[in-house]
């Protein structure tokens, strides 16, 4: 991988980042660049600490070692006003929603509005109803969150993550417990916010068919390595046995069916002790 | 020997991380009032459902306290002739203890466990993670406006206790039990301090509706983002909350009223 931090279409530059929780490595020595204007996504098997990797680019986790650039900036190093002034242009679309459950769908959209610009409320109405007409669900306006199908409530948090025109989204696993028409809302949701804002997108899924459909770049993550990039196209024929095994869905292969345990017969003829 | 030894360090060190995160967490909460004080909305809502909501609960406790001290005090007034005392009996354990603590009690189970569940439930639907991300600070803006409501309903709410448990009082002693009204009242007048039993009965319960809403909000902040983790986030509270407000009434009480 070349080192073109400097380059003007790289927006998040990730450099040798090493983290880990507790004895456990979660990325080891890993870099990753993310094109400007491009939908990147981050695949891999759940665990491996793929939301974490967000949790990193947004500043709300520090890395052992490695830098982390966004637009230029180092997130790690900024004081908290530079931090969340670099926040406000970025959108993260949380796997939950994390709507706020107190206030109804039109206060949702309008919440980061409010808290950070001093528009009049007839603006905020103009531009609220502006953001929910994009994700299709103006008529929505009055519900509150507990209302809202998990499908709605994901398109009403993304209407939120638009409402201050962010220059890049963080999508956290979107697709993940949705049904197929949802799904596909979704999808198209992510591609033509992408082409038609001028954003960045950063997907973290393990959704390998709707990913790689609207994705430009993959990495595939496992065991805290990169073990696979490239456009969909390469990681479709990618000869590594641990990229087809995660594409394909097969039970057993270089991950196995089976999580470490000693062996089978040993541990049945054992006995006295309960575990 | 070794073990009882290590756990002892364990848990000694556990409890002294928890308050240094605790007391960080109290000075970026204060440090948020500047911020929360042009929006008076804010603090109004909170106001209304950390206060206004616990007005059925305090009052009804109130009056019914307020009758038993007067059907005791005036059994035990009337041995020595005494009753016409009862007035003064009654406004002094309320004013001075019952009052401030009480209510302080009451307002931990029902507003400080509802803070906590709220926070904690916040934290484990992402909304407060959610919120940093919007770089909205979810400390100023969930957390003070809370916390300045509890601290500023709790006076209110340890007066409006004392008030009507006086009042139930004056229904059971002069309407049921003969005392003269005349007497309950104007010897409440005479003997009731402005100064010593009032204002430190106020001070007492600023106090309290200080740690109560530090206690709440911080073991929801705090808590394990779980069903189990808030659940038991809400229990501590309310133990924390009743162990806080009774040691430091003890404390208060000797401060205060011990040169008497």
């Amino acid at each position: 991988m070349d080192n073109s931090d400097s380059s003007q279409d790289i927006l998040v530059s990730v450099r040798n980042l090493s983290f880990s929780r507790g004895n456990q490595k979660i990325f080891d020595d890993i870099s990753l660049d993310f094109e400007r204007g491009k939908i990147t996504a981050i695949m891999g098997p759940s665990g491996t600490g793929k939301t974490t990797l967000l949790k990193l680019i947004g500043g709300q986790l520090f890395p052992d070692q490695g830098s982390i650039t966004v637009d230029g900036q180092n997130v790690h190093k900024l004081r908290r006003t530079e931090l969340y002034n670099l926040r406000k242009r970025l959108g993260m679309l949380f796997q939950s929603g994390a709507l706020l459950t107190d206030m109804n769908v039109y206060d949702n959209v309008a919440f980061p509005l409010r808290e950070h610009t001093h528009l009049t409320e007839s603006m905020i109405r103009t531009l609220v109803l502006m953001k929910l007409q994009a994700v299709g669900l103006r008529g929505a306006r009055n519900m509150m969150p507990n209302e809202l199908s998990g499908g709605m409530a994901r398109r009403i948090a993304l209407a939120r993550a638009i409402a201050l025109d962010p220059m890049m989204i963080l999508y956290d696993e979107p697709f993940t417990g949705q049904d197929p028409i949802s799904m596909g809302v979704l999808v198209h949701l992510i591609k033509s916010l992408n082409n038609i804002l001028g954003l960045t997108s950063i997907i973290v899924s393990h959704d390998v068919h709707d990913t790689s459909a609207i994705a430009d770049y993959i990495y595939v993550l496992s065991g805290g390595k990169i073990v696979g990039e490239g456009t969909p196209k390469e990681i479709q024929n990618s000869e590594s046995e641990w990229v087809q095994q995660f594409m394909t869905g097969a039970a057993d292969g270089p991950v196995h069916f089976h999580y470490p345990a000693k062996d089978y017969v040993d541990d049945l003829l054992s006995s006295g002790k309960r575990y | 020997m070794i073990q009882f030894l290590q756990y002892l360090g364990e848990s000694t060190r556990t409890s002294f991380t928890k308050l240094g995160r605790g007391t960080y967490f109290l000075l970026q909460t204060v440090s948020g009032i500047l911020s929360v004080l042009p929006r008076p909305r804010l603090l109004l809502t909170q106001m209304y459902s950390v206060g206004v909501m616990s007005f059925l609960i305090i009052t009804i406790s109130g009056l019914f306290v307020g009758m038993v001290l007067g059907l005791q005090g005036y059994y035990t007034l009337s041995d020595f002739g005494a009753e016409e005392t009862l007035g003064v009996m009654v406004a002094a354990s309320l004013v001075r203890e019952l009052g401030p603590v009480v209510s302080a009690l009451l307002f931990a189970g029902r507003a400080g466990s509802a803070l906590t569940a709220e926070i904690g439930l916040m934290k484990a639907t992402e909304q407060l993670s959610g919120m940093e991300m919007m770089a909205v600070d979810p400390i100023k803006r969930i957390m003070t406006p809370r916390f300045l409501a509890g601290l500023m309903s709790m006076p209110l709410l340890a007066a409006l206790f004392s008030a009507v448990g006086i009042i139930g009082g004056q229904i059971i002693g002069s309407g049921l039990l003969g005392v003269d009204e005349g007497a309950y009242w104007s010897q409440m007048q005479a003997s009731i301090d402005f100064r010593d039993d009032i204002i430190n009965g106020v001070i007492k319960s600023i106090v309290f509706g200080f740690v109560t809403s530090w206690i709440a909000l911080f073991e929801g902040y705090d808590a394990i983002p779980t069903s189990e983790g808030v659940s038991r986030a809400t229990t501590r509270t309310v133990v924390n909350s009743a162990f806080s407000i009774l040691g430091l009434d003890f404390i208060l009480t000797t401060l205060m009223f011990g040169d008497d």
